[in-house]
Protein backbone atom coordinates (compact mmCIF):
# COMPACT_ATOMS: atom_id res chain seq x y z
CA UNK A 1 0.00 0.00 0.00
CA UNK A 2 1.49 3.46 -1.04
CA UNK A 3 -0.70 6.32 0.15
CA UNK A 4 0.83 10.10 -0.96
CA UNK A 5 -0.36 12.70 0.79
CA UNK A 6 -0.93 15.93 -0.74
CA UNK A 7 2.72 15.82 -1.99
CA UNK A 8 4.27 18.74 -3.79
CA UNK A 9 7.66 19.05 -5.10
CA UNK A 10 9.09 22.88 -6.55
CA UNK A 11 12.86 22.63 -8.02
CA UNK A 12 14.27 26.17 -7.14
CA UNK A 13 16.42 26.28 -10.20
CA UNK A 14 18.00 29.67 -10.74
CA UNK A 15 15.54 32.48 -11.21
CA UNK A 16 12.24 30.47 -11.98
CA UNK A 17 10.30 27.94 -9.75
CA UNK A 18 9.61 24.84 -11.37
CA UNK A 19 6.64 22.94 -9.79
CA UNK A 20 7.32 19.73 -10.83
CA UNK A 21 4.44 18.09 -8.41
CA UNK A 22 1.66 19.95 -7.18
CA UNK A 23 -0.36 18.44 -3.98
CA UNK A 24 -1.26 15.08 -5.25
CA UNK A 25 -2.53 12.94 -3.21
CA UNK A 26 -3.05 9.41 -4.24
CA UNK A 27 -3.22 5.59 -3.04
CA UNK A 28 -1.97 2.63 -4.61
CA UNK A 29 -3.63 -0.62 -2.94
CA UNK A 30 -1.50 -4.02 -2.61
CA UNK A 31 -1.58 -5.89 -5.34
CA UNK A 32 -2.41 -3.74 -7.99
CA UNK A 33 -0.94 -2.31 -11.15
CA UNK A 34 -1.54 1.18 -11.01
CA UNK A 35 -0.48 3.33 -14.34
CA UNK A 36 0.24 6.98 -14.44
CA UNK A 37 -0.26 8.51 -17.93
CA UNK A 38 0.80 12.26 -18.83
CA UNK A 39 2.43 14.16 -21.58
CA UNK A 40 6.62 14.75 -21.19
CA UNK A 41 7.19 17.42 -18.45
CA UNK A 42 3.96 16.27 -16.83
CA UNK A 43 5.72 15.35 -13.41
CA UNK A 44 5.62 11.92 -13.20
CA UNK A 45 8.81 11.09 -12.93
CA UNK A 46 9.38 13.54 -10.43
CA UNK A 47 6.44 12.02 -8.16
CA UNK A 48 6.83 8.46 -8.42
CA UNK A 49 10.78 9.06 -7.56
CA UNK A 50 9.05 10.84 -4.18
CA UNK A 51 7.76 7.31 -3.33
CA UNK A 52 11.32 5.77 -2.45
CA UNK A 53 12.14 9.66 -1.61
CA UNK A 54 15.00 9.68 -4.14
CA UNK A 55 13.51 12.81 -4.30
CA UNK A 56 12.53 14.68 -1.41
CA UNK A 57 8.92 15.93 -1.48
CA UNK A 58 8.95 19.96 -0.37
CA UNK A 59 5.72 19.24 1.24
CA UNK A 60 3.61 15.84 2.08
CA UNK A 61 3.62 12.84 3.50
CA UNK A 62 4.46 9.60 1.84
CA UNK A 63 3.61 6.14 3.75
CA UNK A 64 4.45 3.08 2.05
CA UNK A 65 3.05 -0.99 4.07
CA UNK A 66 2.08 1.29 6.96
CA UNK A 67 5.45 3.49 7.05
CA UNK A 68 5.75 6.88 7.07
CA UNK A 69 8.95 7.31 4.83
CA UNK A 70 8.89 10.60 5.23
CA UNK A 71 9.24 10.76 9.04
CA UNK A 72 12.43 7.89 8.83
CA UNK A 73 16.45 8.92 9.65
CA UNK A 74 18.56 7.84 6.45
CA UNK A 75 19.33 4.39 7.42
CA UNK A 76 15.68 3.48 7.92
CA UNK A 77 14.99 4.78 5.32
CA UNK A 78 18.00 2.96 2.87
CA UNK A 79 16.47 -0.39 4.70
CA UNK A 80 12.86 0.64 3.49
CA UNK A 81 14.25 1.52 0.06
CA UNK A 82 15.75 -2.51 -0.30
CA UNK A 83 11.71 -3.02 -0.29
CA UNK A 84 10.64 -1.02 -2.79
CA UNK A 85 12.18 -2.15 -6.09
CA UNK A 86 12.35 0.20 -9.36
CA UNK A 87 13.35 -0.09 -12.84
CA UNK A 88 14.39 2.97 -15.46
CA UNK A 89 13.75 3.17 -18.78
CA UNK A 90 17.78 3.21 -19.83
CA UNK A 91 18.17 0.21 -17.25
CA UNK A 92 20.77 1.50 -15.28
CA UNK A 93 22.35 -1.54 -15.24
CA UNK A 94 26.78 -1.19 -13.92
CA UNK A 95 28.43 -2.23 -17.09
CA UNK A 96 31.62 -3.51 -15.26
CA UNK A 97 29.21 -6.16 -13.47
CA UNK A 98 28.54 -9.66 -15.16
CA UNK A 99 24.71 -10.21 -14.94
CA UNK A 100 25.12 -12.46 -12.15
CA UNK A 101 27.62 -9.14 -10.41
CA UNK A 102 24.25 -6.90 -10.99
CA UNK A 103 21.59 -8.94 -9.94
CA UNK A 104 24.05 -9.68 -6.60
CA UNK A 105 24.66 -6.20 -6.22
CA UNK A 106 22.05 -5.06 -3.53
CA UNK A 107 22.50 -8.97 -1.81
CA UNK A 108 26.00 -8.35 -0.79
CA UNK A 109 26.45 -6.42 2.66
CA UNK A 110 22.97 -7.85 3.71
CA UNK A 111 24.63 -10.63 6.02
CA UNK A 112 23.68 -13.33 3.72
CA UNK A 113 26.69 -15.93 2.41
CA UNK A 114 28.11 -16.65 -1.15
CA UNK A 115 26.46 -19.44 -1.56
CA UNK A 116 22.75 -18.02 0.22
CA UNK A 117 23.51 -15.17 -2.89
CA UNK A 118 24.45 -17.34 -6.07
CA UNK A 119 21.29 -19.34 -5.03
CA UNK A 120 19.07 -16.45 -4.73
CA UNK A 121 21.07 -14.70 -7.85
CA UNK A 122 19.81 -17.90 -9.67
CA UNK A 123 16.57 -18.43 -8.77
CA UNK A 124 15.79 -14.47 -9.66
CA UNK A 125 17.13 -15.11 -13.30
CA UNK A 126 15.32 -18.19 -13.66
CA UNK A 127 12.61 -15.92 -13.01
CA UNK A 128 13.24 -13.42 -15.95
CA UNK A 129 14.40 -16.53 -18.24
CA UNK A 130 17.80 -15.45 -18.23
CA UNK A 131 19.58 -18.16 -16.75
CA UNK A 132 21.89 -18.83 -19.23
CA UNK A 133 22.74 -14.91 -19.37
CA UNK A 134 24.43 -15.66 -16.04
CA UNK A 135 28.28 -14.57 -17.19
CA UNK A 136 27.00 -12.06 -19.93
CA UNK A 137 28.37 -8.40 -19.56
CA UNK A 138 25.35 -5.61 -20.13
CA UNK A 139 26.95 -4.55 -23.40
CA UNK A 140 26.14 -8.36 -24.82
CA UNK A 141 22.40 -8.37 -23.80
CA UNK A 142 19.50 -6.75 -25.72
CA UNK A 143 17.77 -3.94 -24.70
CA UNK A 144 14.94 -6.09 -23.47
CA UNK A 145 17.38 -8.44 -22.03
CA UNK A 146 18.68 -5.50 -19.72
CA UNK A 147 15.59 -4.82 -18.63
CA UNK A 148 14.98 -8.40 -17.30
CA UNK A 149 18.17 -7.73 -15.73
CA UNK A 150 16.72 -4.57 -14.22
CA UNK A 151 13.79 -6.24 -12.90
CA UNK A 152 15.96 -9.50 -10.98
CA UNK A 153 18.03 -6.99 -9.29
CA UNK A 154 15.20 -4.40 -8.50
CA UNK A 155 13.35 -7.90 -6.79
CA UNK A 156 16.65 -9.54 -4.92
CA UNK A 157 15.51 -8.43 -1.89
CA UNK A 158 11.79 -9.64 -2.05
CA UNK A 159 10.54 -6.07 -2.10
CA UNK A 160 6.40 -5.48 -2.11
CA UNK A 161 6.44 -2.97 -4.71
CA UNK A 162 7.97 -2.20 -8.36
CA UNK A 163 8.08 1.45 -9.36
CA UNK A 164 8.55 1.16 -13.20
CA UNK A 165 9.66 4.91 -15.12
CA UNK A 166 8.96 4.62 -18.27
CA UNK A 167 11.07 0.73 -17.74
CA UNK A 168 9.34 0.17 -21.96
CA UNK A 169 10.09 3.32 -23.54
CA UNK A 170 13.27 2.34 -24.95
CA UNK A 171 11.92 -0.70 -26.24
CA UNK A 172 10.27 -1.96 -29.92
CA UNK A 173 6.86 -2.95 -29.78
CA UNK A 174 7.50 -6.88 -29.34
CA UNK A 175 10.10 -6.68 -26.81
CA UNK A 176 7.65 -4.04 -24.60
CA UNK A 177 5.17 -6.38 -24.86
CA UNK A 178 7.14 -9.69 -23.85
CA UNK A 179 8.29 -6.87 -20.26
CA UNK A 180 4.60 -5.88 -19.99
CA UNK A 181 3.35 -9.51 -19.57
CA UNK A 182 6.64 -10.47 -17.31
CA UNK A 183 5.25 -7.62 -15.38
CA UNK A 184 1.68 -8.88 -15.23
CA UNK A 185 3.35 -12.54 -14.01
CA UNK A 186 5.56 -11.46 -11.56
CA UNK A 187 2.11 -9.02 -10.40
CA UNK A 188 0.46 -12.35 -10.39
CA UNK A 189 2.69 -14.86 -8.54
CA UNK A 190 4.12 -12.69 -6.06
CA UNK A 191 1.18 -10.48 -5.22
CA UNK A 192 3.57 -7.50 -6.52
CA UNK A 193 2.10 -3.78 -6.55
CA UNK A 194 3.30 -2.68 -9.78
CA UNK A 195 3.75 1.20 -10.09
CA UNK A 196 3.98 2.20 -14.00
CA UNK A 197 4.56 5.45 -15.14
CA UNK A 198 4.70 5.58 -19.21
CA UNK A 199 3.36 7.97 -22.11
CA UNK A 200 2.46 5.19 -24.00
CA UNK A 201 -1.42 4.51 -23.90
CA UNK A 202 -0.65 0.78 -25.14
CA UNK A 203 1.10 0.20 -22.15
CA UNK A 204 -1.46 1.45 -19.78
CA UNK A 205 -4.05 -0.72 -21.68
CA UNK A 206 -2.40 -3.59 -21.82
CA UNK A 207 -1.78 -4.15 -17.78
CA UNK A 208 -3.17 -1.45 -15.60
CA UNK A 209 -5.94 -2.00 -13.40
CA UNK A 210 -6.32 1.63 -12.31
CA UNK A 211 -4.91 4.76 -14.00
CA UNK A 212 -4.55 8.03 -12.61
CA UNK A 213 -3.57 10.96 -15.86
CA UNK A 214 -0.86 13.82 -14.88
CA UNK A 215 -1.02 17.02 -16.13
CA UNK A 216 1.08 20.02 -15.15
CA UNK A 217 1.97 18.74 -11.48
CA UNK A 218 -1.61 17.43 -10.55
CA UNK A 219 -3.98 14.79 -11.23
CA UNK A 220 -6.43 15.53 -13.21
CA UNK A 221 -8.54 12.23 -13.71
CA UNK A 222 -8.55 8.74 -12.29
CA UNK A 223 -10.02 5.32 -11.98
CA UNK A 224 -10.25 1.93 -13.67
CA UNK A 225 -8.14 2.02 -16.49
CA UNK A 226 -11.92 1.15 -18.13
CA UNK A 227 -14.08 4.08 -16.53
CA UNK A 228 -10.80 6.25 -18.25
CA UNK A 229 -10.85 5.33 -20.91
CA UNK A 230 -14.11 4.51 -22.02
CA UNK A 231 -15.49 7.76 -20.67
CA UNK A 232 -12.68 10.18 -20.12
CA UNK A 233 -13.67 13.57 -18.24
CA UNK A 234 -10.47 15.43 -19.41
CA UNK A 235 -9.37 17.32 -22.34
CA UNK A 236 -6.27 16.29 -21.47
CA UNK A 237 -7.23 12.28 -21.34
CA UNK A 238 -9.23 12.55 -24.36
CA UNK A 239 -6.24 14.13 -26.14
CA UNK A 240 -4.55 11.13 -25.02
CA UNK A 241 -6.72 9.13 -25.95
CA UNK A 242 -6.41 10.39 -29.59
CA UNK A 243 -3.01 10.62 -30.08
CA UNK A 244 -2.28 6.86 -29.64
CA UNK A 245 -5.63 6.00 -31.56
CA UNK A 246 -5.51 5.26 -35.20
CA UNK A 247 -9.34 7.07 -35.47
CA UNK A 248 -7.50 10.58 -35.63
CA UNK A 249 -5.92 9.12 -38.87
CA UNK A 250 -9.02 9.87 -40.85
CA UNK A 251 -8.54 14.01 -40.54
CA UNK A 252 -5.00 13.34 -42.24
CA UNK A 253 -6.65 11.50 -44.77
CA UNK A 254 -8.74 14.10 -45.40
CA UNK A 255 -6.17 16.25 -45.18
CA UNK A 256 -4.24 14.58 -47.95
CA UNK A 257 -7.21 14.74 -50.34
CA UNK A 258 -7.12 10.86 -50.02
CA UNK A 259 -9.24 8.76 -52.53
CA UNK A 260 -11.05 6.78 -49.73
CA UNK A 261 -12.27 10.36 -48.74
CA UNK A 262 -14.20 11.61 -51.70
CA UNK A 263 -17.45 11.56 -51.16
CA UNK A 264 -20.54 11.26 -52.94
CA UNK A 265 -23.61 13.51 -52.83
CA UNK A 266 -25.37 11.61 -50.05
CA UNK A 267 -22.51 10.30 -48.18
CA UNK A 268 -20.67 11.06 -44.51
CA UNK A 269 -18.02 10.25 -42.80
CA UNK A 270 -18.58 9.88 -39.08
CA UNK A 271 -16.20 8.81 -36.16
CA UNK A 272 -18.05 6.67 -33.72
CA UNK A 273 -16.58 6.35 -30.19
CA UNK A 274 -18.01 3.88 -27.79
CA UNK A 275 -18.43 5.37 -24.47
CA UNK A 276 -19.68 2.21 -22.80
CA UNK A 277 -20.19 -1.20 -23.39
CA UNK A 278 -21.67 -1.34 -26.48
CA UNK A 279 -20.96 -3.26 -28.99
CA UNK A 280 -20.05 -2.22 -32.12
CA UNK A 281 -20.71 -4.57 -34.72
CA UNK A 282 -24.54 -5.19 -33.21
CA UNK A 283 -25.30 -1.53 -33.53
CA UNK A 284 -23.59 -1.14 -37.11
CA UNK A 285 -25.57 -3.83 -39.01
CA UNK A 286 -28.64 -2.86 -36.84
CA UNK A 287 -28.78 0.77 -38.26
CA UNK A 288 -28.19 -0.66 -41.68
CA UNK A 289 -31.23 -2.80 -41.62
CA UNK A 290 -33.46 -0.06 -39.72
CA UNK A 291 -32.79 2.79 -41.24
CA UNK A 292 -32.06 2.03 -44.15
CA UNK A 293 -28.58 3.29 -44.16
CA UNK A 294 -25.40 1.94 -45.90
CA UNK A 295 -22.53 1.71 -43.50
CA UNK A 296 -19.03 1.59 -44.87
CA UNK A 297 -16.02 1.22 -42.15
CA UNK A 298 -13.10 2.99 -42.91
CA UNK A 299 -11.22 1.76 -39.95
CA UNK A 300 -11.60 0.30 -36.54
CA UNK A 301 -10.31 0.67 -33.14
CA UNK A 302 -11.50 -1.58 -30.67
CA UNK A 303 -9.40 -3.17 -27.60
CA UNK A 304 -10.13 -5.23 -24.34
CA UNK A 305 -8.58 -3.28 -21.00
CA UNK A 306 -10.02 -5.12 -17.83
CA UNK A 307 -13.56 -4.59 -17.57
CA UNK A 308 -14.47 -4.04 -21.26
CA UNK A 309 -13.54 -3.04 -24.49
CA UNK A 310 -12.60 0.83 -25.48
CA UNK A 311 -12.18 2.40 -28.92
CA UNK A 312 -14.20 3.30 -32.00
CA UNK A 313 -14.67 3.36 -35.49
CA UNK A 314 -14.70 5.54 -38.71
CA UNK A 315 -17.44 4.99 -41.23
CA UNK A 316 -18.83 6.33 -44.23
CA UNK A 317 -22.58 6.45 -43.75
CA UNK A 318 -24.81 7.23 -47.27
CA UNK A 319 -28.43 7.13 -46.97
CA UNK A 320 -31.51 9.93 -47.17
CA UNK A 321 -31.06 13.09 -45.02
CA UNK A 322 -33.58 11.78 -42.70
CA UNK A 323 -32.50 8.31 -42.44
CA UNK A 324 -29.10 9.75 -41.88
CA UNK A 325 -30.60 11.76 -39.30
CA UNK A 326 -32.20 9.50 -37.36
CA UNK A 327 -29.40 6.88 -37.79
CA UNK A 328 -27.19 9.23 -35.73
CA UNK A 329 -29.43 10.05 -33.32
CA UNK A 330 -30.17 6.32 -32.91
CA UNK A 331 -26.40 5.74 -32.17
CA UNK A 332 -26.21 8.68 -29.79
CA UNK A 333 -29.26 7.29 -27.62
CA UNK A 334 -26.91 3.80 -27.30
CA UNK A 335 -24.18 6.34 -25.56
CA UNK A 336 -22.05 5.93 -28.25
CA UNK A 337 -20.71 9.73 -29.54
CA UNK A 338 -21.24 10.30 -33.00
CA UNK A 339 -18.90 13.23 -34.55
CA UNK A 340 -19.23 14.22 -38.34
CA UNK A 341 -15.82 14.42 -39.95
CA UNK A 342 -16.89 15.01 -43.49
CA UNK A 343 -20.59 15.59 -44.97
CA UNK A 344 -21.84 15.68 -48.16
CA UNK A 345 -25.81 15.03 -47.43
CA UNK A 346 -28.39 16.28 -49.94
CA UNK A 347 -31.49 17.07 -48.68
CA UNK B 1 80.32 -4.54 -28.92
CA UNK B 2 81.57 -3.20 -25.95
CA UNK B 3 83.98 -1.26 -28.32
CA UNK B 4 81.22 0.13 -30.48
CA UNK B 5 79.33 1.16 -27.90
CA UNK B 6 82.16 3.39 -26.29
CA UNK B 7 82.97 4.56 -30.05
CA UNK B 8 79.49 6.25 -30.65
CA UNK B 9 78.28 6.85 -26.34
CA UNK B 10 82.12 7.49 -25.08
CA UNK B 11 80.85 9.93 -21.99
CA UNK B 12 78.23 6.84 -21.13
CA UNK B 13 80.61 4.29 -21.05
CA UNK B 14 82.77 6.39 -19.05
CA UNK B 15 80.27 6.85 -16.24
CA UNK B 16 77.59 3.92 -16.42
CA UNK B 17 77.00 3.68 -12.50
CA UNK B 18 76.31 7.29 -12.72
CA UNK B 19 73.59 6.38 -15.30
CA UNK B 20 72.09 4.16 -13.22
CA UNK B 21 71.96 5.75 -10.20
CA UNK B 22 70.32 8.87 -11.79
CA UNK B 23 67.53 5.98 -13.14
CA UNK B 24 67.44 4.39 -10.03
CA UNK B 25 66.59 7.95 -8.40
CA UNK B 26 64.16 8.56 -10.73
CA UNK B 27 61.79 5.46 -10.64
CA UNK B 28 62.25 6.45 -6.38
CA UNK B 29 60.78 9.95 -6.66
CA UNK B 30 58.34 8.82 -9.35
CA UNK B 31 57.04 5.42 -7.28
CA UNK B 32 57.33 7.56 -4.09
CA UNK B 33 55.40 10.43 -5.34
CA UNK B 34 53.13 8.84 -7.69
CA UNK B 35 51.54 6.31 -4.99
CA UNK B 36 51.51 9.16 -2.46
CA UNK B 37 49.47 11.21 -5.31
CA UNK B 38 47.64 8.38 -6.03
CA UNK B 39 46.29 7.92 -2.52
CA UNK B 40 45.64 11.91 -1.92
CA UNK B 41 43.97 12.31 -5.63
CA UNK B 42 41.25 9.62 -5.64
CA UNK B 43 40.58 10.95 -1.74
CA UNK B 44 40.00 14.60 -3.11
CA UNK B 45 38.81 13.23 -6.08
CA UNK B 46 36.17 11.51 -4.53
CA UNK B 47 35.53 14.27 -1.76
CA UNK B 48 34.78 16.85 -4.50
CA UNK B 49 32.46 14.61 -6.92
CA UNK B 50 30.25 13.64 -4.00
CA UNK B 51 29.81 17.01 -2.46
CA UNK B 52 29.36 19.03 -5.66
CA UNK B 53 25.96 20.08 -6.62
CA UNK B 54 24.53 16.80 -7.48
CA UNK B 55 26.64 14.54 -5.68
CA UNK B 56 25.70 11.84 -2.91
CA UNK B 57 27.21 13.96 0.21
CA UNK B 58 25.97 17.49 -1.31
CA UNK B 59 28.21 19.83 0.62
CA UNK B 60 28.48 23.71 -1.14
CA UNK B 61 31.56 24.05 1.98
CA UNK B 62 33.80 21.87 1.82
CA UNK B 63 33.19 21.88 -2.75
CA UNK B 64 34.12 25.28 -2.79
CA UNK B 65 37.24 25.35 -0.54
CA UNK B 66 38.69 22.10 -2.22
CA UNK B 67 37.93 23.20 -5.60
CA UNK B 68 39.42 26.55 -4.79
CA UNK B 69 42.64 25.14 -3.90
CA UNK B 70 43.28 22.93 -6.79
CA UNK B 71 42.85 26.01 -8.96
CA UNK B 72 45.37 27.58 -7.25
CA UNK B 73 48.12 25.15 -7.17
CA UNK B 74 47.50 24.10 -10.62
CA UNK B 75 48.03 27.53 -11.77
CA UNK B 76 51.73 27.47 -9.68
CA UNK B 77 54.24 26.84 -12.35
CA UNK B 78 56.57 23.95 -11.16
CA UNK B 79 59.94 25.15 -10.62
CA UNK B 80 57.73 28.14 -8.31
CA UNK B 81 56.28 25.29 -6.79
CA UNK B 82 59.98 23.70 -5.86
CA UNK B 83 60.87 26.67 -4.76
CA UNK B 84 57.25 27.60 -2.48
CA UNK B 85 57.13 25.07 -0.64
CA UNK B 86 60.92 25.18 0.37
CA UNK B 87 60.07 25.33 3.91
CA UNK B 88 57.26 23.19 4.06
CA UNK B 89 59.81 19.96 2.51
CA UNK B 90 62.04 20.86 5.45
CA UNK B 91 59.31 20.36 8.15
CA UNK B 92 58.45 17.03 6.34
CA UNK B 93 61.50 15.05 5.43
CA UNK B 94 63.95 17.12 7.29
CA UNK B 95 65.84 18.60 3.78
CA UNK B 96 65.00 20.85 0.77
CA UNK B 97 67.67 18.82 -0.95
CA UNK B 98 68.23 15.35 -3.23
CA UNK B 99 65.64 12.93 -3.91
CA UNK B 100 64.03 12.92 -0.69
CA UNK B 101 63.33 16.92 -1.10
CA UNK B 102 62.26 16.71 -4.15
CA UNK B 103 59.11 14.43 -3.16
CA UNK B 104 57.32 16.96 -0.97
CA UNK B 105 57.26 19.57 -4.77
CA UNK B 106 56.17 16.58 -6.58
CA UNK B 107 53.15 15.81 -4.59
CA UNK B 108 52.08 18.98 -4.63
CA UNK B 109 52.51 19.48 -8.31
CA UNK B 110 50.75 16.31 -9.10
CA UNK B 111 48.06 15.56 -6.64
CA UNK B 112 45.52 18.77 -7.83
CA UNK B 113 46.09 17.39 -11.64
CA UNK B 114 45.41 13.73 -9.82
CA UNK B 115 42.42 14.79 -8.36
CA UNK B 116 40.89 16.59 -11.21
CA UNK B 117 41.83 13.19 -13.69
CA UNK B 118 39.73 11.74 -10.93
CA UNK B 119 37.16 14.21 -10.77
CA UNK B 120 36.48 13.59 -14.43
CA UNK B 121 36.69 9.82 -14.80
CA UNK B 122 34.14 9.70 -11.99
CA UNK B 123 32.14 12.19 -13.48
CA UNK B 124 31.78 9.97 -16.36
CA UNK B 125 29.99 7.43 -14.08
CA UNK B 126 26.14 7.52 -15.51
CA UNK B 127 24.03 9.32 -12.74
CA UNK B 128 21.33 6.21 -13.42
CA UNK B 129 24.08 4.26 -11.98
CA UNK B 130 24.15 6.37 -9.15
CA UNK B 131 20.36 6.63 -8.98
CA UNK B 132 19.49 3.20 -9.08
CA UNK B 133 22.11 2.51 -6.69
CA UNK B 134 20.40 4.63 -4.09
CA UNK B 135 17.13 3.10 -4.67
CA UNK B 136 18.50 -0.17 -3.80
CA UNK B 137 19.18 1.22 -0.27
CA UNK B 138 23.23 1.61 -0.66
CA UNK B 139 25.27 4.30 1.36
CA UNK B 140 26.95 7.05 0.18
CA UNK B 141 30.13 4.96 0.83
CA UNK B 142 28.71 1.83 -0.67
CA UNK B 143 28.10 4.38 -3.50
CA UNK B 144 32.13 5.26 -3.36
CA UNK B 145 33.36 2.13 -3.30
CA UNK B 146 31.20 -0.19 -5.06
CA UNK B 147 29.76 2.46 -8.05
CA UNK B 148 32.10 4.85 -8.13
CA UNK B 149 35.65 3.67 -7.65
CA UNK B 150 34.80 0.47 -9.22
CA UNK B 151 32.40 1.75 -12.44
CA UNK B 152 34.83 4.30 -13.51
CA UNK B 153 37.83 1.85 -13.26
CA UNK B 154 38.76 2.13 -17.18
CA UNK B 155 38.86 6.23 -16.29
CA UNK B 156 40.83 6.26 -13.47
CA UNK B 157 43.53 4.36 -14.86
CA UNK B 158 43.29 6.42 -17.49
CA UNK B 159 44.27 9.28 -14.94
CA UNK B 160 46.69 7.72 -13.86
CA UNK B 161 48.20 6.73 -16.67
CA UNK B 162 48.44 10.83 -17.71
CA UNK B 163 49.91 11.69 -14.51
CA UNK B 164 53.03 8.68 -14.49
CA UNK B 165 53.46 10.35 -18.20
CA UNK B 166 53.23 14.53 -16.70
CA UNK B 167 54.95 12.90 -13.95
CA UNK B 168 58.44 12.21 -15.59
CA UNK B 169 58.07 16.04 -17.02
CA UNK B 170 58.13 17.02 -13.63
CA UNK B 171 60.59 14.85 -11.92
CA UNK B 172 63.31 15.49 -14.64
CA UNK B 173 62.45 19.21 -13.43
CA UNK B 174 63.17 18.68 -10.08
CA UNK B 175 66.21 17.02 -10.84
CA UNK B 176 68.08 19.77 -12.60
CA UNK B 177 67.29 21.86 -9.27
CA UNK B 178 69.09 19.35 -7.13
CA UNK B 179 67.25 16.24 -6.61
CA UNK B 180 69.54 14.09 -8.70
CA UNK B 181 67.81 11.79 -11.34
CA UNK B 182 68.05 11.73 -15.09
CA UNK B 183 67.04 15.56 -15.63
CA UNK B 184 69.83 16.05 -13.34
CA UNK B 185 72.25 13.74 -15.20
CA UNK B 186 71.61 15.43 -18.49
CA UNK B 187 71.85 18.67 -17.47
CA UNK B 188 75.00 18.37 -15.70
CA UNK B 189 77.09 16.35 -18.71
CA UNK B 190 74.72 15.98 -21.62
CA UNK B 191 74.41 20.73 -21.21
CA UNK B 192 76.81 22.07 -18.80
CA UNK B 193 79.80 19.68 -20.28
CA UNK B 194 78.35 19.38 -24.05
CA UNK B 195 78.46 15.29 -23.79
CA UNK B 196 75.47 15.39 -26.48
CA UNK B 197 75.39 11.48 -26.29
CA UNK B 198 74.16 11.60 -22.26
CA UNK B 199 71.65 13.51 -23.70
CA UNK B 200 70.63 11.54 -26.72
CA UNK B 201 70.60 8.39 -24.21
CA UNK B 202 68.42 10.27 -21.57
CA UNK B 203 66.28 11.19 -24.05
CA UNK B 204 65.90 7.59 -25.08
CA UNK B 205 65.56 6.29 -21.79
CA UNK B 206 62.61 8.70 -20.88
CA UNK B 207 61.16 7.89 -24.30
CA UNK B 208 60.97 4.03 -23.43
CA UNK B 209 59.60 5.39 -20.14
CA UNK B 210 57.08 6.83 -21.12
CA UNK B 211 55.75 3.98 -23.94
CA UNK B 212 56.02 1.20 -20.87
CA UNK B 213 53.67 3.58 -18.90
CA UNK B 214 51.54 3.94 -22.22
CA UNK B 215 51.50 0.43 -23.38
CA UNK B 216 50.65 -0.92 -19.69
CA UNK B 217 48.04 1.27 -18.99
CA UNK B 218 46.19 0.59 -22.46
CA UNK B 219 46.38 -2.91 -21.91
CA UNK B 220 44.81 -2.60 -18.36
CA UNK B 221 41.75 -0.34 -19.34
CA UNK B 222 41.02 -3.04 -22.13
CA UNK B 223 41.48 -5.21 -19.41
CA UNK B 224 38.89 -3.40 -17.21
CA UNK B 225 36.42 -2.54 -20.03
CA UNK B 226 33.36 -4.60 -20.89
N1 LIG C 1 16.16 17.86 -10.79
C1 LIG C 1 15.37 18.79 -11.38
N2 LIG C 1 15.68 20.10 -11.31
C2 LIG C 1 14.89 21.02 -11.87
N3 LIG C 1 13.76 20.76 -12.54
C3 LIG C 1 13.37 19.48 -12.65
C4 LIG C 1 14.16 18.43 -12.07
N4 LIG C 1 13.56 17.25 -12.35
C5 LIG C 1 12.45 17.56 -13.05
N5 LIG C 1 12.33 18.89 -13.24
C6 LIG C 1 11.23 19.58 -13.93
O1 LIG C 1 10.01 19.13 -13.40
C7 LIG C 1 9.02 18.97 -14.40
C8 LIG C 1 8.49 17.57 -14.39
O2 LIG C 1 9.51 16.67 -14.78
P1 LIG C 1 9.33 15.10 -14.81
O3 LIG C 1 10.63 14.52 -15.21
O4 LIG C 1 8.74 14.64 -13.55
O5 LIG C 1 8.28 14.90 -15.99
P2 LIG C 1 7.76 13.58 -16.69
O6 LIG C 1 6.29 13.62 -16.63
O7 LIG C 1 8.45 12.41 -16.10
O8 LIG C 1 8.22 13.79 -18.18
P3 LIG C 1 8.79 12.72 -19.24
O9 LIG C 1 7.62 12.01 -19.79
O10 LIG C 1 9.47 13.58 -20.25
O11 LIG C 1 9.76 11.83 -18.51
C9 LIG C 1 9.71 19.34 -15.72
O12 LIG C 1 9.36 20.66 -16.02
C10 LIG C 1 11.16 19.23 -15.40
O13 LIG C 1 11.91 20.14 -16.17
MG1 LIG D 1 9.90 10.97 -16.82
Amino acid sequence: MIELEHITKTFNTGPAQVHAVQDVSLSIRDGEIFGIIGFSGAGKSTLVRCVNLLERPTAGRVTVDGRELTALDDGALRRARKKIGMIFQHFNLMPSRTVFGNVAYPLRGGGLSKDQIRDKVRQLLALVELSDKENAYPSQLSGGQKQRVAIARALANDPSILLCDEATSALDPQTTGSILHLLRQLNEQLGLTVVVITHEMGVVKEICDRVAVMDRGRIVEEGTVFEVFSDPKQLITRDFIRTTSNLNKIEELIAEDAPITHLQPGELIVRLTYLQTSVSEPLISKISRDFNVDVNIVFSNVELVKGGSIGGTVAIMSGERKALTDAIRYLSEKNVSVEVIKDARVS
Amino acid sequence: MQGFLEKIIPNIMSKPGELFTSLGQTLQMMLVSGSISLVFGIIFGVIITVTSENGVLRNKVVFNILDKAINILRSVPFVIMIAWVIPLTRAIVGTAIGTKGAIPPLVFGTVPFFTRQIESALAEVDHGLIEAAESMGSSPWEIVFRVYLKESLPGIIRGVQITFVSLVGLTAMAGAVGGGGLGDFAIRYGHQRGQEDVTWVTVLIILVMVSVIQGLGSWLIKKSTH
